[in-house]
């Protein structure tokens, strides 16, 4: 008996859905068996990761605050993962739109005003479509690879930050730490549910996600995405330009991703540290590809993943795994779905030794394929 | 041609081949005697070329067993069928541009021969088959015809007893054609015999010494084709009697609706093909044709045309004496004019959505499919329902995926989501390559209503057939270039021929500019 894949016809709907519950469990098993191997409890270290804050209903605000970010980010990711533009500098746009919005705290200190608020958040997205818009417009006039330019953004971001906390943007009162003023009243987010740490940026990442399905689905901007994505010459037949799209795709991303950098700032931290930068940026990939770049699916995944941020927490205090165990299984999600993703466009078939020819079957088409042009390689 | 005695050269008993969903071979069986011109006929997706990928190892049957000079043989790859002495002759040749002919021939070839053999013996076959081809030329300055000829000096270098010949004449002009057609009675004569893939009639008819007939994976006749009709061997291909389509002529124009003054644009991608100051123009109710071998610039005219070029285009084209040459694919599409690209998936539609989605790609200008920025999508499914009911498209319905249609299917659908939105001008490349002769006659009758309801045609195509059959006028485009307005009537399809092969008469023709490969693929 050997196991084959055997192309679909369509690509399975149900497979759709079921691939990232999939990848979910296997992350599961695999960390039991890594963590066993390793020498801790690799029971004990699930159980503290994905059970611990879902069973303690003091730690769901957590979760939520945890979520907001990444699901804020992932939302502007799907629109230009769906448009193949792939802005992986989420993190930079994250860091620059909190600096932007902090920027405006810092200069308005000592104000008071309900301006203030909205001024910093502005400013934030500001921030994030600023850095958003070097890659685009590398990508646009130069055709510049916006991996590269977004990812190489992110560390000039993170040293732009380092500069500011022990430079300029130094806390005159703070004993030398490199850190700015706490915020203001005025420069804060009121909390959504009071006595609780969930904060604005909660509701509103529920609320974008909603206008982002809307949008992505009934809109002809949603669709010029998806067409842009597919098919790029049918887009250009179609009258949708590649280099708006582009445009659009990451200012869009950078927008949102400085949204919630400026949300965590004025939010969470009421400050900036170097220690703002937390991985958001990056782990937003991961919910957006686990939530099938679908906004519901993003809320979805927004919420695993920030389980696994606490639950990773949790883990370090309780049995002593290393912080970068979370990091490791959120890696691992991506890692298996990306696996497990073959399921969508074929299906496993289990062969019996004599049910056909086998040295017939498993006989690759290589010598063909040379000769035979394939229609991409000869239409590039 | 039935020598007895003799066990055939090729023969196939009881070949199946399936694939998740089509029985692409059913109990297909045939013979090819030693010397025999044989046709493999039948319209796309009959099977042929499932067929022939079996006989020359690149697929294999589920049943069935192939028998060579009597004995029957495994052939597990391309290797094996050329070392049985099976040669191939791909439609879309893999050349490599910036090599010269010996260059290619080396790479392409299983034995290790030295430089200066090789050059010898491919010296001696180009004498052999007086096939004109200088050895050290590179590849990108030959025309396309050369280019087939590197690939057949390529199979006979492996002193082949099959050759197999697939839908060679596709891209050749008349000339070449005659040319490919003394070459391969050559072959035949001196004992290899010859599997011919075509679905050309009056070529079949012109070199063939028997013609198996496929549709639906089947085989439905064996016949001589000399003794038959074009037309009862096309009536066997499709299974059913065949539409005659015939253009009235002589009728009365109105004014010009496109009018191109000398358009000059960038070609598209590393060998795209630049066009160069193109003049034309089309009238109400006027079929105007653009002949020419592929990768001449067709591409580069749609897209200009189109406005898919992003002003990129110099020179000036008027839309119903409106000029446009700044204008965007969306408001020419407003100012009336629709297109209809070469390449169906991926351009004229996109394979993964709706077809109720499809019509949203080009008819949403025209159509009112959208409003506010949002999509209707309840106006775009009954658009769909309406152009796949009124040009008879085999589907489940407006919610079913592009790529679920066969391609004749799929390119009704576009040219009814065209049609229907009443265009003042359509342009339309291609529009029945690789499309079943029922499929073509329906769209070649789409196209001549359409000009009689007074819209202008510009009709760009390989195949001179189709243009001599629906056009007025005729124009061929070579390198880039347009040649001279001809009337239909009374045309010289040898001058014709000449001006495909890059004779320019009063325009002399740019050196290197010569035909290419066709590069997007079917």
């Amino acid at each position: 008996m050997r196991l084959r894949l055997e192309a679909r016809r369509e690509p399975s709907r149900a497979m759709l859905y079921v691939t990232p519950a999939l990848a979910v469990a296997m992350t599961v098993l695999a960390g039991i068996f890594i963590f066993t191997a390793m020498g801790y409890d690799g029971l004990g270290a699930i159980y503290q990761i994905f059970i611990t804050p879902l069973a303690d209903p003091y730690r769901w605000q957590d979760l939520f605050v945890k979520a907001a970010p990444l699901i804020i980010i992932a939302l502007g990711l799907a629109v230009g993962f769906r448009a193949n533009v792939w802005n992986i500098g989420a993190e930079g746009q994250y860091i620059v739109g909190a600096l932007a919005g902090t920027g405006v705290a810092l200069a308005s200190w000592g104000m008071e005003g309900y301006w203030i608020l909205p001024a910093m958040i502005l400013a934030g997205i500001l921030g994030g479509l600023a850095w958003a818009a070097i890659p685009a417009f590398l990508k646009t006039r130069f055709k510049v690879n916006e991996i590269l330019t977004s990812l190489m953004l992110t560390y000039v971001a993170i040293q732009l930050l380092y500069y500011l906390m022990r430079g300029p943007w130094k806390d005159p009162e703070g004993f030398n730490f490199p850190q700015t003023r706490l915020f203001t009243e005025w420069q804060t987010l009121p909390a959504a549910v009071p006595g609780t740490l969930i904060h604005l940026g909660v509701p509103v990442a529920l609320a974008l996600a909603v206008v982002a399905w809307v949008v992505l689905a009934r809109t002809v901007t949603g669709f010029q995405v998806r067409i842009v994505g597919l098919a790029p010459q049918a887009a250009r037949y179609a009258g949708f330009s590649a280099r708006r799209t582009v445009w659009l795709a990451l200012l869009t991303s950078g927008g949102l991703a400085g949204l919630a950098g400026i949300f965590e700032a004025a939010g969470p931290f009421q400050q900036m540290t170097p220690q703002f930068p937390v991985n958001y940026g990056f782990t937003a990939i991961i919910v957006a590809f686990l939530g099938r770049l679908h906004p519901l699916g993003i809320v979805l995944a927004g919420m695993v993943l920030a389980v696994s941020y606490v639950g990773g927490e949790n883990a370090q205090t309780t049995i002593g795994l290393p912080y970068a165990a979370t990091g490791m299984f959120q890696a691992m999600m991506l890692f298996f779905l990306l696996a497990v993703d073959v399921l969508v466009r074929y299906r496993l078939r289990l062969s019996g030794p004599g049910a056909a020819r086998p040295h017939q079957e498993s006989r690759p088409q290589a010598p063909a394929a040379a000769r035979t042009p394939a229609p991409e390689s000869a239409s590039a | 041609m039935g020598q007895e005695g003799h066990p055939p050269r090729l023969a196939l008993e009881g070949i199946t081949k399936r694939f998740p969903g089509v029985l692409a071979n059913d109990e297909v069986s045939f013979a090819v005697a030693p010397g025999e011109i044989h046709a493999l006929l039948g319209e796309n997706g009959a099977g042929k070329s499932t067929l022939v990928k079996i006989i020359y190892g690149v697929l294999h049957a589920d049943e069935g067993r192939i028998l060579w000079d009597g004995r029957p043989v495994e052939i597990p790859n391309p290797k094996a069928a050329r070392r049985l002495g099976i040669g191939m002759v791909f439609q879309h040749f893999s050349l490599f541009e910036a090599m010269t002919v010996l260059e290619n021939i080396a790479l392409g070839i299983d034995e290790k021969v030295g430089w200066r053999e090789l050059q010898e013996r491919v010296v001696r076959i180009l004498e052999a088959y007086d096939l004109p081809l200088d050895p050290r030329r590179e590849v990108h300055t030959l025309s396309v015809g050369e280019r087939q000829r590197i690939e057949i000096v390529r199979a006979l270098l492996q002193k082949p007893r099959l050759l197999i010949m697939d839908e060679p004449t596709s891209v050749l002009t008349p000339q070449e054609v005659e040319r490919l057609f003394d070459t391969l009675r050559q072959l035949a004569s001196e004992g290899c015999s010859i599997l011919y893939i075509s679905h050309k009639l009056h070529e079949i008819k012109a070199l063939c010494d028997t013609a198996t007939i496929l549709r639906g994976g089947r085989v439905v006749g064996t016949c001589d084709p000399k003794a038959e009709s074009a037309r009862s061997m096309a009536e066997m291909m499709i299974g059913g009697a065949l539409r005659d389509v015939s253009r009235r002529r002589g009728g009365e124009f109105g004014q010009d609706r496109l009018n191109v003054v000398r358009l000059s644009a960038p070609g598209e991608g590393p060998f795209g093909v630049p066009l160069k100051e193109i003049s034309l123009n089309v009238r109400a109710g006027e079929i105007v044709g653009i002949a020419g071998v592929a990768g001449n610039g067709q591409n580069e005219l749609l897209a200009a045309l189109a406005g898919e070029m992003e002003g990129a285009e110099h020179g000036a084209i008027f839309l119903n004496g409106k000029a446009c040459i700044a204008a965007n694919v969306g408001e020419r599409r407003r100012e009336g004019m629709c297109s209809v690209p070469e390449e169906r998936y991926g351009h004229g539609a996109v394979p993964g959505i709706s077809l109720s989605d499809n019509a949203v790609l080009t008819a949403r200008y025209r159509m009112g499919l959208t409003g506010q920025g949002f999509i209707r999508y309840a106006a775009a499914e009954d658009f769909a329902r309406n152009v796949i009911e009124t040009f008879g498209v085999r589907t489940t319905g407006p919610k079913a995926t592009a790529g679920s249609l066969s391609g004749g299917n799929l390119q009704k659908f576009i040219m009814g989501r065209e049609i229907l939105q009443k265009p003042d001008i359509l342009v339309v490349s291609q529009p029945t390559w690789g499309v079943d002769a029922g499929a073509a006659a329906a769209i070649h009758q789409a196209l001549l209503d359409l000009a009689a309801a007074g819209s202008a045609i510009l009709l760009i195509s390989q195949d001179l057939d189709e243009l001599l059959a629906l056009c007025d006028r005729i124009a061929v485009i070579n390198g880039g270039r347009l040649s001279q307005m001809m009337e239909v009537e009374g045309i010289s399809i040898e001058r014709v021929g000449l001006l495909m092969g890059g004779m320019h008469g009063e325009n002399e023709s740019p050196p290197g500019g010569g035909a290419r490969e066709r590069r997007n693929a079917a």
